[in-house]
């Protein structure tokens, strides 16, 4: 047995009282009027609080009075007629067509439950993605060893202040930079310039208001791109293999390489 | 002949199997490899098993028990990130065996290198190895980086793992640039000469920072020590943290993007 709340259980026992006064004690008038008073007025309370369309509430009502047989002149008269009645014959507390229940509210799906429309097509990591990973890392281990089995990293002689190797080079990812110190001042090119690409690279997706992600749509944004890293493909190109003693420009095929990794 | 061979070979191979049996069966072995492990006895290949594989498992939880399945096709990543990532622990693995015969120091680096390839078993191997792999990382993560711009991937809600993958790759010059010193021969130092002569450029501060990176005002063997630290500490230190973030965010942002 569950337990139920004093004063919940009190009022149920004096609604039952009221109920069995209402439906055998006493005379039939009082009993057919109360609540078909009752029933006119939630009708008409319904009405005046609820959503429903006037029109809708109107049709409604004339259906229901066609069902119970009454022959209709117009809508009130009608929905009067058609409470009395059922409202004799149904327990308590029904609503204005006799109903025992009454919708609240219609709850769409998706706002509590995410219903996902098309459902994703997925696929276990293990061994779909796994397996290629693996392969992979592999294949990348196999060509790291097999590659330095055959060329030797360099190590030249030891280091020296009072002798300055010509060229002079930075490693193979600063000679862009060091190709543009050729050209501007060090301060523009190794400072402004390469600062400002990188905050222009950071700010890219702040920038990119383009929400799509498919080529066609993103013609601007990609070729700014492709000429960006063509730009600096280019520098550090012209600063391994064309730049030769005195960081001057040779070629490669008759001055040779002036390019250490 | 045959007679008394297949007899022998059943023996054997019964043998063999009732010992992978009692190993496989045995407390130690169930304490080691938690259900769903390819190495449990009974393994099958089912769906249960396969997510177990990837839930139990402390390196593979990194990922998602599913991916959307264009998200495992080699042609749209061509596994650079991951590669990336890998070409960073096998650096680790060749790095700390470098550790071991290498002293920061001006007057002991070039010959401790010198030494590690004339005398060390496989010194000069994984030299090589180390050295080939931090240049296939610069190239990896640089393309990693094309690779998710021609995607778009870096749009909403990405764009933040973007700035992420931008100072990742920043980081990776870092700890390839600080690792160019370390040999200690005329390359390093004039390489990093360059370098650094650049940096000191930077209007306000430049000249300060240079002088701490160098711990003086010129390339010696205090430089040394301090982008031996560097390379080998704290770059990797911080790196890790960033890369921390970035596969964390991967998930979180709904794993990787597309399909185009």
């Amino acid at each position: 047995m569950t337990e139920i709340p004093e004063h919940l259980r009190k009022r149920a026992e004096e609604a039952r009282k009221k109920a069995e006064a209402a439906a055998g004690g006493g005379d039939a008038a009082p009993a057919e009027s109360a609540p078909a008073a009752a029933a006119g007025e939630s009708a008409g309370n319904s009405e005046a609080a609820s959503k429903i369309p006037a029109h809708l509430l109107e049709r409604s009502k004339a259906a229901k009075a066609a069902k119970a047989g009454t022959d209709v002149a117009t809508a009130p008269a009608a929905a009067a007629v058609a409470a009395a009645p059922a409202a004799a014959a149904a327990p308590v507390a029904t609503g204005p067509g006799g109903h025992t229940q009454r919708l609240l509210t219609v709850v769409k799906s998706g706002s509590i439950q995410d219903v996902k429309s098309v459902p994703q097509d997925k696929v276990h990591v293990w061994p779909h993605l796994l397996v290629a990973e693996f392969v992979a890392a592999g294949v990348i281990t196999a060509f790291t060893l097999i590659f330095s089995i055959f060329v030797n990293a360099p190590l030249l002689e030891l280091a020296n202040f009072n002798e300055t190797p010509n060229p002079s080079k930075a490693p193979w990812y600063f000679l862009g930079l060091q190709e543009l110190l050729t050209m501007f001042h060090p301060m523009v090119a190794g400072v402004t310039i390469p600062g400002m690409g990188m905050i222009l690279l950071i700010l890219a997706p702040y920038l990119d208001k383009n929400p799509s992600q498919k080529p066609e749509d993103r013609k601007f944004a990609i070729s700014l791109m492709t000429i960006h890293l063509m730009f600096w493909a280019v520098l550090v190109m012209i600063g391994s293999f064309f730049r030769g003693p005195g960081f001057n420009f040779v070629f490669p095929w008759d001055a040779g390489l002036f390019f250490e990794l | 002949m045959t007679a008394t061979k297949e007899p022998l070979g059943q023996k054997v191979q019964k043998q063999v199997s009732d010992l992978v049996d009692k190993t496989q069966g045995s407390q130690a072995w169930n304490s080691i490899f938690r259900p769903g492990s390819i190495f449990r006895k009974g393994y099958t290949d089912s769906p249960r098993n396969r997510s177990y594989v990837i839930m139990n498992s402390v390196l593979y939880h990194l990922h998602p028990v599913k991916v959307k399945r264009h998200a495992v096709k080699v042609s749209y990543t061509l596994c650079l990130g991951g590669l990336s990532f890998f070409l960073f622990i096998l650096l680790t693995v060749t790095g700390i065996f470098l550790m071991f015969f290498y002293r920061p120091t001006a007057s002991a680096a070039w010959q401790d290198i010198y030494t590690l390839q004339t005398s060390v078993t496989f010194g000069l191997l994984v030299r090589n190895m180390h050295r080939w792999a931090a240049h296939l990382m610069v190239l990896s993560v640089f393309l990693h980086m094309c690779r998710v711009f021609y995607h778009g991937a870096y749009k909403a809600p990405r764009e933040f793992n973007w700035v992420i993958g931008v100072m990742l790759l920043q980081f990776t010059l870092l700890l390839s640039f600080t690792g160019y010193l370390l040999p200690w021969d005329q390359l390093a130092l004039w390489a990093v000469t360059v370098g650094t002569n650049m940096m000191g450029y930077t209007p306000v501060f430049g000249e300060q920072v240079r002088f701490v990176l160098l711990g003086g005002v010129e390339i010696g063997t205090d430089t040394l020590l301090r982008w031996y630290v560097l390379h080998v500490l704290m770059l990797p230190f911080v790196t890790v943290i960033f890369m921390a973030i970035h596969f964390w965010r991967v998930r979180k942002d709904g794993g990787i993007s597309g399909p185009l």
